[in-house]
């Protein structure tokens, strides 16, 4: 393994003060403050996070979109001009490679965005797939930077940023104002296009900023001199992670995996068996006989949500058991793939994997807590879902 | 910065030691720090014969689990209710209100002065 890479906003973390740590081959803040305060930020009023270790694969040519509709899960032809969607990629035997968001840029041209440890993965999987196609994939991710901007006031906050400016010559055909969830724009920042995606994994309204690596420090520091009055902090991996739990969605390498199919995992409606070609026929994707058999057979295990009834959470890798009269582990029915206390719910929270007899919603369950049964009991998902107005 | 008080003992494990009687006991700033913001305290039972070193209970944060350990052998005398309802107290006051434990003291473990604990962790 080499040394983790650096994003080009690594010199504002150190100045931050931020705990560093390694993720997905990346040297990325963990936090700058408090885990907590920084969660509670976002919810509140915003948070400014830096992702450009997410990788970006541009994939421009003729046949763009059937090549997409056949490489990933998702009906990716059927997305609009400067929309985005959240799909995966799976292997033949209809296991997860990764999930990914697609945006569609114009016609012919789109952009991938993969987990940061799975974007080698993703580029060639994508490269051997590509034999029928005329296409052209490129790794962009090196000359940019993805700063997201996450919070009720997160819009606000994009407002009032100095430098960040629409161009109705370049945005796509929208207007800022009108920009709906899981589309994007281009806007200007210094005088140079940025895409600007409304999209984010915190449950909150938010914005995630393509910029070069150039001009990246620049719209950091316009978008926290811009927020900071209304309440924007810079939030750390670790805000993420909890705030993504709450908002009841999978991370890969815990929720999603090589030995999970999106049907256990609860994400059945990304495979798109509905996919036809032109002539009518049903499109043929790599997984889709395998992904087609497993809709149709009953799962061995379920995604599900757990509340902790006491105050000690469940952490990943935990077994969920029997619940019993005293404090002794029951028979293991489960796994924990992702678990915290809630800050904004105020009790524990997880994710995990159960057999399907013990999954029904109010099902009472215990969770194996380092030798201690603690008390939990199945909920749905999402745990928290911000409030509409 | 890291802030150790002289009048004060520490073990490598993070937990300082003020040898009043009985003595009152603690996990470090650096401890804090590391930790992230603790969200669930198991401290031992009062009345709880302990041996220095051992293993009395558990400092939960946000993201990490870690023991607590007795730097002293004896008796617990009290535990700190309130941080226990405000484990936050750790991260705000570590040497203050953010206490941890009592004890009675029979013996004790290797312990660091202000200057030791220092150089341990590099600060």
């Amino acid at each position: 393994m080499g040394e983790d890479r650096k994003t080009p906003l690594h010199e504002e973390h150190v100045a931050l003060g931020a705990s560093m740590t390694p993720f997905g081959g990346w040297l990325m803040p963990l936090r700058y403050t408090s885990d907590l305060a920084e969660h509670r930020a976002v919810r509140e009023a915003a948070g400014l996070f830096d992702l450009s270790h997410m990788g970006n694969i541009k994939v421009t040519g003729p046949d763009a979109a059937a090549f997409l509709d056949h490489a990933l899960v998702g009906y990716i032809s059927k997305v609009r001009e400067m929309g985005a969607r959240y799909s995966m990629i799976c292997a033949e035997d209809g296991s997860v490679l990764d999930d990914l968001i697609v945006y569609r840029l114009a016609a012919g041209e789109y952009s991938v965005i993969a987990n940061a440890a799975n974007a080698e993965l993703v580029l060639g999987k994508l490269q051997e797939r590509t034999a029928d196609f005329d296409v052209v994939l490129k790794d962009v991710q090196a000359g940019q930077a993805l700063i997201a901007v996450q919070g009720p006031r997160a819009a606000e906050i994009m407002l009032a940023t100095a430098g960040l400016v629409e161009d109705a010559e370049i945005s796509g055909g929208t207007a800022f104002a009108d920009l709906k969830y899981y589309a994007c724009l281009r806007m200007r920042f210094e005088g140079e296009p940025v895409l600007v995606g409304r999209t984010g994994y915190t449950g909150e309204d938010g914005f995630e900023i393509w910029v070069s690596a150039d001009k990246a420090v620049a719209l950091w520091r316009a978008l926290l001199t811009a927020g900071e009055p209304l309440g924007l902090v810079p939030a750390g991996l670790s805000a993420r992670d909890s705030l993504r739990l709450e908002a009841g969605m999978p991370l890969y390498g815990h929720e999603l995996d090589t030995t999970t199919t999106p049907f256990e995992a609860g994400m059945g409606r990304v495979v798109r068996l509905d996919k036809v070609s032109d002539d009518g026929t049903p499109l043929p994707f790599v997984g889709r006989d395998a992904l087609a058999a497993r809709k149709e057979s009953a799962p061995a295990r379920v995604l599900v949500g757990l509340r902790g009834e006491g105050r000690r959470p469940a952490r990943a890798d935990y077994d969920v058991v029997r619940r019993g009269a005293g404090t002794e582990p029951g028979t293991v029915v489960g796994r924990v793939t992702s678990g915290a206390p809630s800050p904004t719910l105020g009790h524990p929270i997880a994710m995990a994997y159960v057999t399907p007899e013990v999954s029904a919603e109010g099902s009472e369950l215990a969770v194996d807590v380092r030798g201690r049964a603690e008390p939990f009991v199945v909920v749905p998902m999402p745990f928290y879902r911000r409030p509409q107005n | 910065m890291a802030d150790f008080p002289e009048n004060l003992k520490y073990t490598t494990e993070h937990e300082w030691l003020d040898e009043s009687t009985p003595a009152v006991i603690g996990v470090t700033d650096v401890a804090a720090e590391a930790l992230g913001d603790v969200v669930y305290l198991e401290l031992p039972d009062v009345g709880a014969t302990v041996e220095a070193g051992a293993v009395v209970g558990e400092i939960e944060s946000t993201k990490s689990v870690s023991e607590l350990y007795t730097p002293v052998s004896g008796t617990i005398t009290e535990v700190n209710a309130e941080a226990v309802d405000n484990p936050e107290l750790v991260n705000q006051d570590p040497y203050g209100k953010g206490w941890l434990f009592k004890v009675e003291v029979t013996g004790a473990g290797e312990l660091l002065t202000a200057a030791q604990y220092a150089a341990h962790t590099g600060s």
